[in-house]
């Protein structure tokens, strides 16, 4: 029982961090809490449906399922990080020099704009993703994992490894630690800051693909709605790790789903969506920097 | 020559973001609606371009239209005359909007205090509202109290609830206030769907009863209408006093510049809390006001987009402006009435709203130039 919740937890956890990825490094770059991207999440979500709906009706599926569902993340990832790359250019680029408050309204905008959109053309009603993989698993310690649970959490791993290698090792990674740290010295030096933003919209939005048409096959229903509660869940991971931070994102996503996970089962189920409120608030005022980060200073 | 070449650049940009959205959202409904979508922007965006470029001209006139308004303002009680006829001139249908306007107003009016005057932004304003509006209905049907016993006492409820939970939060800054008030607007809308035993849960709350005056009844809609024309001419009329106090000067003063005001001896954290308490003060007020209108309260009035949409009325309006919170206010209840069929754009036009009222008008429609959110 223990053992099953914190597999759950942890699969749970995976895909937090892979969204929280996306509010830390655009936070950490712009200082912006990017509403949009629990929307990003969710049109992932979308087009893991219809994307393979599209490959079934095409006979994709048939000739081979591995293939497809590869494609199928590929295609969601790009078309994902076209719209976190539109967004941006949109809503966020005309206010780099506004006031701090504007940004975050302009993109509560764009949060509400892109969930009635999708409600309006997709209707109100969830939407099932088929189930592909059966009931399969293996035993694992006295308890059974499925390989769709396996899957998550092994692909999650890889997708934060090769992202925090991106970060670290690659001229354009260190281009975004140099911005991240100091945009005026960093374009002073060279680096276009403007693409280097764009390049971060991108990634982030990408990852958040993937966290959504993985969510679309454990969870089976996609609707809506689902992107603003996992983007304030996703959030509140990137407080608790402290923001800006990308192991402290991914370690943050993890405890929050373990948290959720157990608290369901051994607190109260229906309070389960307040856990991650009560954890970004104490944590807001106990240690704002969060549990990796640096306390924000506060310049005079 | 290169007045071609101007526009030339001038149109292609819409029409290229245009294609590119309807392009994004094909995989969505196919081509048919993608194409319907690409005429709509290629159309809606070069005008609302024209608008906010026209309106960008008229700012000197606006403002002197604001100082015509505000000359006027002292006339205020023989504007209100047409107002009193309302009742009498339009069916009950408009008779009920106008009442749920007027209970927008004074919503709108109290985050206007927080997020105008404080330059606090609360993203969970509805918690106060639902905080009023749930302990007059169980102050009026659990114990039986009237309307002008139980209003005093949910609204004080609702301002220490305001205090309380501003408390912690006023220490912090920025984004983090607003995301740390989101949180507690979820956390009073659970506890409020989950507390059975008190609040009945997503059932909600009914058998409220209507308020009464000296004995009389105020059943019917247009006596109701007059108590709430009451209450808002209240509300404006605290509001202005209250925009030239030493209190409202401390606001702005730290809505402008927290350190500087620190630096001339305002105690930042008490102003603070302050606006917290007095902006859910006429959250309350609203709420009860609400309550008493529909005899029944469910936690679904009281979602983050409720907490959105009285946030839009105040940006919409103009921060910091009573103007423009009434504005605001009227024009998001009204608007939705008129375009019946369009209901369902309504958010969708919300959303699209807020982002080019902060790329092209930051300020709002009349709100004033010098506003600064935040630092």
């Amino acid at each position: 029982m223990l053992l099953q919740q914190i597999i759950n937890g942890l699969t749970l956890g995976s895909v937090y961090a892979l969204i929280a990825l996306g509010y830390t490094m655009v936070y950490g770059i712009l200082e912006l809490i990017n509403f949009a991207h629990g929307e990003i999440y969710m049109i992932g979500a979308y087009l893991g449906i219809i994307l393979l709906a599209f490959f079934t009706a095409i006979g994709l599926t048939a000739v081979s399922l591995p293939l497809t569902l590869l494609l199928v993340v590929v295609l969601a990832v790009v078309i994902c990080s076209a719209y976190g790359f539109t967004v941006e250019k949109l809503a966020y680029k005309p206010l780099r020099s506004a006031p701090r408050l504007s940004p975050l309204i302009s993109a509560i905008g764009v949060s509400i704009f892109l969930q009635n959109y999708v409600m309006l053309t997709q209707g109100a009603t969830d939407k099932v993703f088929p189930s592909l993989f059966g009931s399969g698993g293996f035993r694992f310690l006295s308890t059974r994992v499925s390989y769709l649970q396996a899957a998550i959490i092994i692909v999650s791993a890889v997708m934060m490894l090769l992202l925090q290698a991106f970060v670290m090792k690659t001229k354009t990674g260190k281009a975004m630690r140099a911005v991240a740290q100091d945009k005026t010295m960093a374009s002073l030096l060279g680096i276009n800051v403007d693409r280097v933003i764009s390049i971060t919209f991108v990634v982030g939005s990408g990852l958040a693909a993937v966290a959504g048409v993985m969510v679309a096959a454990y969870y089976g229903l996609v609707n809506y709605f689902i992107g603003y509660i996992a983007g304030i869940k996703a959030f509140t991971a990137a407080v608790l790790g402290g923001i800006g931070s990308i192991p402290g994102a991914m370690f943050g996503g993890i405890l929050l789903g373990l948290v959720e996970s157990l608290g369901a089962s051994y607190v109260s189920s229906e309070y389960k969506d307040a856990y991650a409120f009560l954890i970004l608030i104490v944590i807001l005022l106990v240690r704002p920097g969060g549990l990796f980060g640096k306390a924000p200073e506060e310049k005079i | 020559m290169g007045g071609i070449g101007r526009n030339a650049k001038k149109y292609s940009l819409p029409l290229l973001t245009a294609f590119w959205f309807s392009f994004l959202f094909l995989p969505f409904r196919g081509c048919r609606a993608a194409g319907i979508l690409f005429v709509t922007l290629a159309v809606s965006i070069p005008f609302l371009t024209y608008v906010s470029n026209r309106l960008r001209k008229m700012t000197p006139r606006m403002e002197r239209l604001q100082n015509t308004a505000r000359k006027w303002g002292r006339f205020s009680p023989v504007l209100l005359l047409p107002l009193l006829a309302v009742p009498f001139a339009v069916d009950n249908y408009w008779v009920d909007v106008a009442v749920l306007s007027g209970i927008y107003v004074i919503l709108a009016l109290g985050l206007n205090v927080v997020v105008g005057y404080t330059g606090l932004l609360n993203l969970g304003f509805a918690a106060f509202y639902a905080i009023g509006a749930y302990s007059y209905a169980l102050l009026n049907t659990a114990l039986g109290l009237g309307f002008w016993s139980a209003l005093p006492l949910s609204v004080g409820i609702t301002t220490v609830a305001g205090f309380l939970l501003a408390f912690p939060a006023v220490r912090l800054k920025g984004d983090y206030l607003a995301i740390v008030t989101l949180g507690f607007g979820e956390i009073v809308r659970l506890v409020l769907n989950n507390w059975d035993s008190l609040t009945k849960g997503p059932n909600g709350i009914s058998g409220i009863e209507a308020p009464s005056l000296f004995g009389a009844k105020l059943g019917d809609l247009s006596s109701y209408y007059y108590l709430v024309l009451a209450f808002v001419v209240i509300t404006v009329f605290v509001m202005r006093r209250v925009e030239d106090s030493k209190i409202g000067r401390a606001w702005i003063a730290i809505r402008e510049d927290e350190i500087a005001s620190a630096a001339m001896g305002i105690s930042t954290m008490r102003y603070k809390l302050y606006a917290c308490a007095f902006g859910a003060f006429w959250a309350g007020i609203a709420g009860c006001l609400f309550a008493a209108k529909m005899r029944f309260v469910s936690p679904e009035s009281f979602t983050f987009m409720e907490s959105v949409l009285i946030l839009c009325m105040v940006i919409i309006g103009g921060i910091g402006s009573i103007t423009g919170a009434i504005t605001g206010a009227v024009v998001l209840v009204f608007l939705p009435e008129l375009l019946r069929e369009a209901q369902m754009y309504r958010m969708i036009a919300v959303g699209s709203g807020l982002v080019l009222l902060m790329v092209f008008r930051p300020q709002g429609l009349f709100g004033r130039k010098n506003v600064s959110l935040g630092s």
